[in-house]
């Protein structure tokens, strides 16, 4: 009776396409709502996606190993005798056969109709209402439950346009949408052509279709050619695909460091009763172990409460001021980067922080992270210390509007009184957007950090 | 094919219409004796005589009220407007009781009656005497509308209007009246209501415009070919219903869309063509569709302030320009 779409859902911001992983249901299996269907990679994490809707898994659209635009049609779940034809004719190839544009007929109401995704995130106070809701059926309980039909639309292809060109994407991100002529956008899905990359030439830098023609008629690079020299042999270089993470962080940096004008604060900390503090917390028995970095997330919620100004987004034309530390954690992986995020923050004490850090960082590198702890940092920490990193400046990540950059412990000679004695230091550089704040505000903030890790039985009370 | 004037070529088709069917007659202010303010009329009086060419007082009401009580029991009437800006007079008449009769009489009674007379700017007749009328009468529901710029339209148009069965608002031109033209003299040659016509045919951007406006866009046109600029335009002819399937065709080709009018813009007939435009063509628009419209103010006296309220060649050219994103050469 009641036909369910099965949509790639839209698990974190910045996601615009996603792949199955693989299928745990296959085509003719009957299916309960909150079954898990598929696994989803997602350009941070892997996620079960569970259906939402009763029937039988029909149809599967997009295989095991395709990728597929958020929002787009990947598999429908309905009675045996429902008629699912034309939901089937109008949804979009996979991914990986993008390039020919499907060709089907395509009958108008079948972009329009489609649900976007499945648990978009709304920006709100309350993490819990970052969560999908279920909906009520109108045909009684399991009947297509929990679809949501978002007003909001994302621009996913239509039908008839390869899937392949993020295009049509224009991500919704701050500073980041493209101006571009419907004309233009047409032409450039059917060329597969990257409007992010392409100059517009019309007013206000709008893309117009000779925009796009002249980007596709442009030469394209010589192949470059080795040359043998004597003792060097191989290739002279490589072209490695770009992971999903690493192809997300080239996609989102451009969109902070040249929209957000930066500007960075750095002060050094004694660290020697942090140290000290640390040392003999973790002597203690049964007691969470405690990292340095624990310390500064703990020491940050604290000062963010107290400069709710640093804590804050640009939002055009007002400034979202957040009364909660949600801190992004910068997770290094052999893929890229990525930032999870530890959620009220300065509602935790140093061993919850501890506790929650460590298997947050341990489920990034399993990748097995849940959509909801992927997005919604209010403010994120990045921690090179353990590399030997002196000092160093973070690129924000919008709409946050600043980041801590975290260095090493170090052992420096430093002047107590007339004596020169070796004392432990570490280095802070905050970025902040001068959109949000001034260097003041960015100084008062690193103050107060400084003097909670100075003076760090502070952290424990 | 013979070569007339405008006025002329709707001479003939009242003539064409009177003798094909009894049943039509001319009723208006100075249409019989005096053949006409604007001598549309000529020869009619002599040529079937007063039962069928009404002479009336000066009271628009009251004779677009007698026009639609005898369409109403079966004749054809068609009623003049000495100028269409008196017809604001009879606009109760022409709205509550013209338009709706059918609907609200569950069909008994259909009222195929033509309401005709020049409107819009012409040379100097001032506020009260130089306004856009077609804008008042296309948004009711059960009027068709009807603009003709050429006399081959006037005859084809005016042929067609009357013999519609429905109320039809036939607006001329005193800056046409004297236009010369082409048009057939097959008595049956008719142009169907509710078809656009391409006037010019080209590749970059279509151009709607209609009557005075649309020779104006003719001469952009021209001008811009030397540029570069390769201009469409589309006349609409019939307002209401309005051809939306031709111009959006032309648009899909050029891709571009820049519409004149002459009345004061605000909801005018460029909004809505621009509306559907974006409706229907969204994908298709490679720039913003541009509206070319007079002035929102009362038509000056003076003879240049009339020119600047009007859209002038100029102004014409300049949109073109912009929606092809043409650099000024």
């Amino acid at each position: 009776m009641a036909v369910t779409k099965v949509v790639m859902p839209k698990l974190s911001e910045a996601m615009d396409t996603g792949k199955v992983i693989k299928w745990l249901k296959k085509e003719g299996d009957r299916v309960q709502g909150g079954d898990i269907l598929a696994e989803i990679e997602t350009d941070k994490a892997d996620v079960e996606m569970e259906a939402f809707g009763a029937g039988v898994l029909r149809k599967i659209l997009v295989g095991a190993g395709d990728r597929a635009p958020v929002g787009s049609l990947i598999a429908v779940i309905a009675e045996p005798n429902d008629d699912i034809a034309s939901l089937i004719s109008g949804a979009a190839p996979p991914a990986s056969a993008a390039g020919k544009p499907a060709g089907q007929a395509s009958a108008p109401g079948a972009t329009s109709d489609r649900p976007t995704s499945v648990p978009l995130q709304p920006r709100s106070e309350d993490p819990a209402a970052r969560q999908p809701a279920p909906a009520k059926s109108p045909d009684g309980p399991g009947a297509g439950s929990r679809i949501q039909t978002e007003t909001r639309r994302e621009p996913a292809p239509g039908p008839s346009t390869p899937v392949m060109a993020p295009v049509a994407s224009a991500a919704p991100l701050a500073g980041g949408r493209v101006k571009a002529s419907p004309l233009a956008k047409k032409v450039a899905a059917q060329r597969g052509v990257d409007l992010k990359v392409v100059q517009g030439s019309g007013p206000g830098g709008r893309i117009i279709r000779r925009d796009v023609e002249a980007a596709t008629t442009a030469p394209a690079a010589a192949p470059a050619v080795a040359r043998a020299l004597p003792g060097v042999t191989g290739p002279e270089y490589e072209d490695r695909p770009l992971t999903q993470i690493r192809a997300t962080i080239a996609k989102r940096m451009p969109l902070s460091k040249a929209p957000v004008p930066h500007f960075y604060v750095t002060s050094e900390v004694a660290m020697d009763r942090a140290w000290a503090l640390r040392e003999e917390l973790n002597a203690l028995d049964g007691a969470p172990k405690i990292s340095v970095n624990d310390l500064v997330i703990r020491a940050c919620a604290l000062a963010l409460l107290q400069h709710p100004e640093v804590n804050a987004s640009f939002q055009g034309d007002s400034v979202r001021v957040w009364h909660r530390a949600h801190i992004g954690i910068a997770v290094a992986l052999e893929e890229g980067l990525i930032t999870p995020v530890l959620r009220d923050c300065q509602a935790k004490s140093l061993g919850q922080i501890a506790v929650e850090s460590r298997d947050l960082a341990e489920r990034t590198r399993a990748r097995k992270l849940k959509a909801h702890e992927l997005s919604g940092a209010t403010f994120s920490i990045s921690n090179l210390g353990m590399f030997d990193v002196a000092e160093f400046s973070a690129i924000i990540n919008p709409p946050e509007g600043a980041i801590l950059a975290v260095g090493s412990v170090r052992r420096v000679p430093v002047a107590d009184g007339d004596e020169v004695t070796v004392g432990r230091r570490m280095m802070l550089t905050i970025s902040c957007d001068h959109r949000v704040m001034d260097g003041a505000m960015g100084a008062r903030f690193l103050q107060t950090v400084k003097r909670y890790l100075e003076e760090p039985l502070r952290l424990l009370v | 094919m013979a070569v007339m004037t405008y006025r002329e070529a709707l001479n003939l088709a009242l003539r064409e219409e009177m003798k094909r069917d009894p049943r039509v007659f001319v009723i208006g202010e100075e249409v019989g004796l005096y053949e006409g303010a604007y001598k549309v009329t000529q020869g009619l009086l002599k040529e079937f005589g007063p039962k069928r060419v009404v002479d009336t007082p000066i009271a628009e009401s009251g004779f677009t009220g007698v026009g639609i009580g005898a369409a109403m029991v079966g004749l054809r009437p068609v009623v003049e407007m000495m100028t269409f800006n008196f017809a604001l007079l009879a606009l109760d008449q022409i709205v509550n009781s013209a338009a709706k009769m059918h609907y609200m009489s569950g069909g008994q009674y259909n009222v195929p009656i033509v309401i005709r007379g020049p409107g819009g700017p012409a040379h100097q007749l001032a506020a009260q005497h130089s306004q856009s009328m077609e804008v008042y009468f296309y948004h009711v529901p059960g009027l068709k509308v009807v603009r003709p710029s050429t006399p081959m339209d006037a005859k084809g148009l005016l042929k067609a209007a009357i013999r519609d069965d429905n109320p039809v608002v036939f607006i001329e031109s005193e800056t046409l009246y004297a236009v010369k033209g082409e048009v057939p003299e097959d008595p049956d040659f008719v142009i169907p209501l509710g078809e656009a016509i391409v006037r010019r045919e080209g590749r970059d951007v279509t151009v709607v415009a209609y009557m005075g406006m649309m020779y104006r866009a003719l001469e952009a046109a021209e001008e811009l070919e030397k540029e570069g600029i390769s201009v469409e335009i589309v006349d609409p002819r019939t307002l209401r219903p309005m051809d939306a399937g031709t111009i959006i065709g032309s648009v899909r080709k050029t891709h571009r869309a820049v519409v004149v009018e002459a009345g004061a813009g605000f909801a005018g007939m460029g909004s809505e063509i621009a509306a559907f435009i974006m409706e229907q063509a969204f994908d298709d628009l490679d720039a913003p569709v541009e509206r070319v419209t007079g002035a929102n103010a009362p038509m000056p006296y003076a003879r240049g302030l009339e020119r600047a309220k009007t859209p002038s060649k100029e102004r014409i050219m300049e949109a073109i320009r912009r929606v092809c994103y043409a650099e000024r050469s």
